[in-house]
């Protein structure tokens, strides 16, 4: 079992780290957590889980998606009650039933999807369920507000207390729950996978962040299924896969390719093979394209540029900056309000989504579960949502139900798609089969153009090689193909070309080759390309124990 | 009829009927903005005006202490809150059918007690009332004090109840908390905030307020029960709440322009505009509120939770 390999016994800190050298060498645990077992309705979510966090370390809980890091959190906060096991904080055995007890012993968490409410200011986000009133019990925000600077101050994470959070970055809203849990008193953080929503340089900001706090003596759980930051930032890891944990130790006495391999249960290869693409012609091209958002704000402001028949084109950028509204836009879902869109020399910019699909454009959606399936349809039915009228599936007002299993048969075993049968509902399908249920449908129907938003969203390693192969193989097969994807390191491997997308324009374009993630990441924050000041910062970012004074990227609207 | 516009008794006659048409509304309006603001759609607001109605004609009736009856009737109205509540934020059932099921309810429930205790169909004997207010300075100046000098207790006790209520949600800790679980209820659990108390209290709040605007109908304006005496003032009462976007100023302007609705409709023979039909100026509310949803007027964003039942997880 390769779990045993990095079963080791806890010895003292590195010492080379200086930053550890100023505490005692690691002593009692500060949060025991011993035997958790969480069972959901047909899934062991934790499986007689034992973690240990000491004081002043970070520890990384590394696992696929759905392997219960986020659940094990959530029973240490409280918001879970576990089916069984035991909990210790400093010694002492606890019972943690609500968030509030979790807050009253010192633990804080930062959840992966916010938890903040849009409306409210940062200070009111922040002093929420511990206001400051004054005398006369009225609400002192003029308090809170001072209270808000003075920890931002102390820990170096800049945030305007008086924006309301509607208006303001990702990466402030993070900061504000960073803060949200100190002005708690928090002294065990919990961060549920706190990168996925920032650039590299925010990275490498949090990663100092986080070197300062457990310098001022934080413990931090650092949540995350990327083991390249594990091996950055954390002192100690802790795998878990299914449920289970299946080893703990030290960071720097492990490896990438060890992680990985433990985190997935088999051998995985972390690069992807890939043959040079043979660009042919021009499949799509799209010029000066506008568009609104849902809330009307301008999404795409003058979008330019094409994608080639056998070339995947990524498009790299931050959550929020037009991505969605192109991609919806390009698959007829969203009105643009002005430009032009061709596929093989047609305007397709006012077609409904069939007339698109005739045009042989397919489309991956980034929600599977809303966009790209019906979950109560069986996965049969799911199989024929884009050709269901035609022939041979309708037969004048009938559908012929022995066509549709028949072609479901053969997609389930041409794609593998884990399920009894072909007549189940798709939503009693795990998330990667489900996946595998949008792509076999939209791939078989041999488009030209095929526009893959997000398709590996969720899915564990296994699904995404399979996912990646397939694109690989359309591309190879002279399809062009249009990859949006949130995760650098997916459209490096995978693109030929990549774009950088920033608040609804394209302000980059490389081929993957000569493309880094420095200088995606930079275009991707709005700069341009390498310049001093932005290189001095994240140099100085890279340095651990360091308080950042200068304001990060933010977005903030002037109060008006 | 000659219509002298220059008439000042006109315009006080405008002001008394507006206040008056507006004060159940603004009652039972302030409830909708409580229950709605932590998450709990109350379209039950009509049938609890209409039940408090009943039980504090009833109480007053047989105690002849008509602020017995007040206290009466915004207890009952507490309790088909507390109903309401268990079902909806216990039982997690569907808040619309709810509020459905107790304004049909009361209705019935009304019709059937009026003829078991006083046998008499259609409406109970007179009862006694709660005494008018009369304010002691502002009484004496020309035209005001006729306009807002004398008044039933609840024209008052609305206007302080819409500063009460604007104070809770605005400045105080608990209004913060409020909103917060009428905008993201797991945002507000994972800092410690009870959302199931925050709701259920915010309920029952509505509940007592829509009680009051039952009491100020049959204990108020007028001195007994009449069968279906609410006429739709609960569902106007949302509208108006709609129409102040979930604000208790919002709300009392929304209320007080569509009491001048009605008011403009009592009056329009005497103001001679009966080139209006009255029922135009009936639907004035309805049209005006759905105008503010399609945003025609001002956009309302309703609280992002309200109407969904907060489930905790395991
Ligand atoms: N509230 C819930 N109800 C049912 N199943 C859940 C719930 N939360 C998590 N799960 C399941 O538990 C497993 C672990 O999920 P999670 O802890 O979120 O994983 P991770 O955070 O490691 O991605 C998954 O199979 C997931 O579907
Ligand atoms: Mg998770």
């Amino acid at each position: 079992m390769p779990g045993a390999v990095l079963h080791m016994q806890r010895c003292l800190a590195s010492v080379e780290r200086g930053f550890l050298t100023l505490k005692e060498s690691i002593g009692d645990p500060v949060v025991e957590m011993r035997d958790i077992t969480v069972k959901f309705p047909g899934v062991i979510a934790n499986d007689n889980v034992s973690v240990d966090v000491y004081s002043g370390e970070i520890l990384a809980l590394l696992g696929e998606n759905g392997a219960g890091k986020t659940t094990l959190m959530n029973v240490l906060y409280g918001l879970y009650r576990p089916d069984a096991g035991r909990i210790r904080i400093h010694g002492e055995q606890v019972q943690i039933n609500t968030p509030n007890d979790a807050i009253r012993l010192g633990i804080g968490m930062v959840h992966q999807h916010f938890m903040l409410i849009p409306p409210f200011t940062v200070a009111e986000n922040i002093v929420l369920g511990v206001e400051p009133v004054n005398a006369a019990g009225k609400l002192d925000m003029d308090k809170a507000i001072r209270d808000v600077e003075e920890l931002s101050n102390q820990y170096g994470l800049v945030v305007d207390p008086r924006a309301n959070i509607d208006d303001i970055s990702v990466g402030m809203q993070q900061r504000v729950e960073i803060l949200k849990a100190l002005y708690r008193g928090a002294e065990v953080l919990i961060l549920d996978e706190p990168t996925a929503v920032l650039t590299p340089q925010e990275v490498d900001e949090l990663a100092a962040i986080m070197r300062s706090l457990v310098h001022q003596g934080k413990s931090i759980i650092f949540i995350t299924h990327k083991l390249r930051e594990v091996i950055a930032i954390s002192d100690r890891v802790a795998v878990l896969r299914r449920g289970k944990c299946v080893g703990t130790g030290e960071t720097k006495n492990t490896t990438a390719e060890e992680l990985a391999q433990m985190m997935v249960g088999r051998e995985v290869v972390l690069s992807l093979e890939k043959e040079p693409a043979k660009p042919g012609d021009t499949v799509l091209r799209v010029e000066n394209l506008h568009a609104r958002s849902g809330r009307n704000l301008p999404a795409l402001r003058g979008v330019f540029f094409d994608v080639k028949a056998g070339e995947i084109v990524g498009i790299a950028g931050i959550e929020g900056n037009g991505q969605s509204e192109l991609v919806e836009t390009l698959t007829g879902l969203r009105k643009s309000t002005s430009g032009h869109i061709y596929v093989n020399g047609i305007d397709v910019a006012h077609n409904q989504p069939r007339a698109l699909i005739e045009q042989g454009v397919a489309h991956i959606p980034e929600d599977r579960q809303n966009r790209g399936l019906i979950l109560d349809f069986t996965v049969a039915e799911n199989f024929i949502l884009r050709n269901y009228y035609k022939s041979p599936f309708a037969r004048g007002i009938n559908l012929d139900y022995r066509k549709v299993q028949a072609h479901a048969r053969d997609l389930i075993s041409e794609f593998d798609v884990r399920t009894p049968h072909e007549n189940i509902p798709v939503r009693s399908l795990s998330g990667g089969n489900q996946q595998k249920v949008v792509v076999a449908r939209e791939l078989s129907s041999e488009p030209k153009l095929l526009i893959a938003s997000q398709p590996t969203r969720g899915l564990d390693v296994g699904a995404i090689e399979f996912v990646h192969k397939r694109l690989l193989a359309q591309r190879d097969q002279g399809k062009a193909i249009l990859l949006v994807s949130l995760e650098l390191d997916e459209i490096m491997s995978l693109s030929d070309r990549i774009l950088v997308i920033y608040e609804g324009q394209i302000v980059g374009e490389m081929a993957a080759s000569e493309a880094t993630e420095g200088e995606l990441g930079l275009l991707m924050a709005g700069g341009h390309g390498k310049r001093g000041l932005d290189t001095e910062r994240s140099e100085r970012s890279g340095q651990y124990g360091q308080q950042i004074q200068e304001p990060l990227r933010t977005h903030v609207k002037p109060i008006s | 009829m000659e219509t002298n516009l220059a008439d000042v008794t006109i315009y006080i006659a405008l002001v008394v009927s507006t206040l008056r048409m507006a004060t159940p509304l603004i009652l039972a309006g302030l409830g909708g903005v409580f229950s709605e603001r932590s998450g709990v759609v109350n379209i039950a607001l009509e049938g609890i005006m209409l039940i408090a109605a009943f039980m504090g004609m009833l109480i007053s009736h047989f105690t002849r202490a008509p602020w017995l009856g007040v206290l009466a009737a915004v207890a009952s109205g507490a309790a088909i809150a507390a109903l309401h509540a268990v079902v909806c934020i216990k039982y997690k059932s569907n808040q619309v059918v709810s509020g459905t099921a107790i304004n049909l309810f009361s209705v019935g429930f009304t019709g059937f007690m009026l003829r078991k205790v006083f046998e008499h169909a259609g409406q109970s004997p007179p009862v006694p009332k709660v005494a008018d207010w009369t304010i002691p300075l502002i009484e004496k100046i020309p035209v005001i004090g006729a306009m807002i000098g004398k008044h039933t207790p609840f024209v008052y006790l609305s206007l302080i109840a819409v500063i009460i209520s604007n104070f809770v949600l605005f400045k105080t800790k608990l209004g913060l908390r409020i909103r917060a679980v009428g905008e993201h209820p797991k945002a507000a659990e994972t800092v410690g905030v009870d959302v199931f108390a925050i709701r259920y209290l915010c309920v029952l709040l509505s509940g007592a307020l829509a009680g009051l605007a039952g009491a100020s109908l049959s204990l108020g304006f007028l001195s007994q029960f009449r069968e279906n005496m609410t006429g739709g003032r609960g569902f106007i009462a949302l509208a108006a709440m709609i129409f102040g976007k979930w604000t208790p100023y919002g709300t009392l302007r929304a209320c007080l322009l569509f009491g001048f609705a009605d008011a403009l409709q009592i009056l329009s023979q005497t103001l001679g505009l009966t080139f209006i039909p009255t029922d135009f100026l009936l639907m004035a509310p309805y049209i005006l509120t759905m105008a503010a949803l399609a945003g025609i007027i001002g956009r309302s964003v309703p609280p992002a939770a309200s109407g969904i039942p907060y489930e905790r997880q395991k």
